[in-house]
């Protein structure tokens, strides 16, 4: 899977983080995936068949179906497979015993990033996003990376919660994995909600969310996960190596340097101009490199293009060359307005005003040169 | 002096023999930065532009280095700072992006276990103005003057340095803090040296979206920062959800927003600046 140069965190699959939790011996109902009808297994107990989409609240939008018979059951993954939901494609379902609840609970273990530390939250309110949930109900600890997690925090955090000793030593069990996953799995978020207690007393993960660090990925190839949020042209460029982001409006934006880019967007917005889209070029001395974003920016077709450049490693004049060779290349009539400043800035300019391109040295005046030409009064 | 590094401080690149390295240890050197050693495994015995290179940091210990520039790949970076950080380097700067984070959160906590000072990840380092130079920072914008700046990003930070020294002022201290969610050095790690440098009159935060950085430093301004700080937040027009290139810029559940952060700051005094370049009005 191509990284993209932006970093990130990937979703897993329901499905997935239950795989993955079973790995590490928590307790996951038992089930199976299907990506068709005729995949449903005869059952001796009622199932529940899952859409496999990374949206929460799948429930209420209708991505989960309950069964009681195979034909049932197959009804179901018919009704769901193929269908989208909140603009999601249902491709893959996972069906699963359906648990007999008695009580839900919730636990979590992220990133926090005040602390730059593990956190632990811990709540006998599940079944509900957390966000929703009382905070004096929620039982949070950061755990020392010196210690990692020991029984101790467990013991803390189920007196916090008030559990009964045997629902408390199950839990302990439960933190102590999801802990194990987190760390080796390079997780930002790992989720279990809710975590269920069933009539008999026994404790399942009746729902895995897990998110992995997308730039610890050289150290799990196994992971293999489209980001659905990201758009076609977004994907395009995360394999191009850029950081690409899509926004509504009619000013394609080219930049160098996270902080620039999103300044010049701020700059544009604050002018009433509607960027089309965040791309920052990186640190970069290669003509090749300018060419390729301008085809990123030009699929997004907008009405006029912004490059921002402060020059350092990425030398003004190689840019400059980039820019005419792109505009000559992909046959670009709009507007193209630059601001080159730094190194080799005076030599960028003059490749650029030989070719009638609007250069400027400093970014104010481009950017009212640009919203201007993008027809903003 | 300056408040990490100054004109006597020693440094390492570790990584000196790749692409980063050998062109930053050359730009290192331009600028006056005591380029005293390179590692690179295998490559023990030669020398890069008159900087000798060695397999280990171990060997590079009697050159008495008293800072560290990792410069190797992402995979290679946990390993280069815990040979670091087990020399006793005090100042361990990693330019590396994409460094997993959980990687970096185990590389700081061995850092602080030894009392070592780590800036980075995937920041463009530390420079102290006419002294010395440790990272990525282009040489020409600096002039020697009496305002810190402390940044989440790179180039936005040679933009908003560019503009002080284009209005007459000049910089003492310029940190990159790093554009990652986990990083070692933090705003109110920089408040507290440029609050102490004597060299130091006024300070530039430069913030962007995600996290709650922002929001702590402004109350650390309100208890304890006597000079004028003034700052710019980046990501004002992001849109939720969305990474917007660097991996800690996020607004994710309503948090890290640039409206949040530029409210704390006003609360703490602290004017925010509409537009990069307007960093050197707000200091006049």
């Amino acid at each position: 899977m191509p990284q993209s140069r932006a970093g990130g965190f990937l979703n897993l699959y329901e499905y997935m983080g239950k795989q993955i939790f079973s790995k590490f011996g928590i307790p996951v109902p038992e089930g199976y995936v299907i990506h068709g009808p005729e995949e449903v297994r005869s059952m001796d107990k009622d199932v529940v068949v899952k859409s496999q989409i990374l949206i929460g609240g799948r429930g209420k939008a209708g991505g989960i179906k309950f069964a009681s018979n195979i034909d049932e059951a197959r009804a179901a993954a018919s009704t769901l497979l193929g269908t989208k939901i909140r603009g999601y494609s249902v491709n893959t379902l996972l069906v699963e015993e359906k648990l007999s609840i008695a009580k839900e609970y919730y636990v979590s273990i992220s990133l926090n990033r005040t602390e730059r530390k593990p956190l632990v939250m811990a709540s006998v309110a599940g079944g509900v996003e957390i966000e929703s949930v009382d905070p004096k109900k929620i039982a949070t600890r950061i755990i020392d990376p010196l210690t990692g997690y020991s029984d101790y925090v467990g013991r803390e955090l189920t007196g916090q919660l008030g559990l009964v000793p045997e629902e408390a030593s199950q839990f302990r069990n439960f933190l102590k994995r999801l802990y194990e996953v987190f760390e080796a799995e390079d997780c930002e978020l790992v989720e279990i909600n809710p975590l269920v207690v069933t009539s008999s007393g026994k404790m399942v993960a009746a729902d895995a969310k897990v998110v992995i660090d997308t730039d610890s990925l050289f150290k799990h190839t196994e992971y293999n996960v489209t980001d659905p949020e990201k758009t076609t042209l977004e994907l395009e460029a995360q394999g191009k190596g850029y950081s690409f982001v899509e926004m509504d409006g009619d000013i394609g934006v080219i930049a160098n340097g996270a902080g620039l880019t999103m300044a010049t967007l701020d700059a544009l917005t604050l002018h009433r101009g509607k960027p089309r889209n965040f791309l920052d070029l990186g640190g970069t001395d290669s003509v090749d490199t300018v060419v390729n974003a301008f085809e990123l920016v030009m699929k997004a077709n907008p009405k006029v293009i912004l490059v921002n450049i402060f020059g350092g490693v990425t030398k003004c004049d190689t840019v400059a060359t980039g820019i005419t060779t792109a505009k000559t290349r992909l046959s670009i009539g709009k507007p193209i307005v630059v601001r080159l400043s730094g190194v080799r800035e005076v030599e960028g300019r003059e490749i650029l005003q030989k070719d009638g391109i609007q250069a400027f040295s400093q970014m104010m005046p481009a950017i009212e040169a640009v919203v201007k030409a993008a027809g903003v009064n | 002096m300056g408040a990490i590094v100054n004109k006597d401080t020693k440094v390492i690149v570790q990584g000196i023999t790749g692409h980063q390295g050998k062109f930053h240890s050359g730009e290192m050197v331009k600028f006056g930065t005591r380029v005293v050693a390179g590692t690179s495994p295998g490559k023990g015995g030669t020398e890069l532009n008159g900087i000798p290179i060695f397999n280990t940091v171990k060997e590079t210990l009697p050159l008495g280095p008293d800072a560290t520039m990792i410069a190797v790949a992402a995979p290679f970076v946990m390993d280069a700072a815990l040979e670091a950080i087990d020399a006793g380097i005090p100042t361990v700067y990693i330019l590396t992006e994409h460094v997993p984070f959980h990687d970096t959160m185990e590389i700081l906590y061995h850092c602080k276990r030894k009392g070592i000072t780590l800036i980075g990840p995937n920041g463009p380092g530390i420079t102290a103005v006419g002294e010395c130079k440790i990272g990525i920072m282009p040489n020409h914008i600096f002039r020697k003057g009496d305002v810190a700046v402390a940044s989440r990003s790179g180039t936005l930070t040679y933009e908003i340095v560019d503009a002080i020294t284009r209005s007459g002022m000049g910089e003492s201290n310029v940190i990159g803090l790093g554009g990652d969610p986990v990083v070692g050095m933090t705003f109110i790690d920089a408040l507290k040296l440029f609050e102490a440098d004597p060299n130091t009159k006024k300070i530039v935060l430069v913030g962007e979206i995600g996290g709650i950085n922002e929001e702590l430093a402004a109350e650390y301004i309100k208890e304890h920062v006597k000079k004028k700080v003034v700052a710019y937040i980046a990501g004002r027009s992001a849109p939720p959800g969305k990474r917007m290139g660097h991996a800690g810029a996020i607004v994710e559940g309503g948090r890290g927003t640039a409206e949040s952060k530029i409210k704390a700051f006003n609360e703490a005094g602290v004017k925010v600046a509409d537009y990069p370049a307007d960093i050197a009005i707000l200091l006049e």
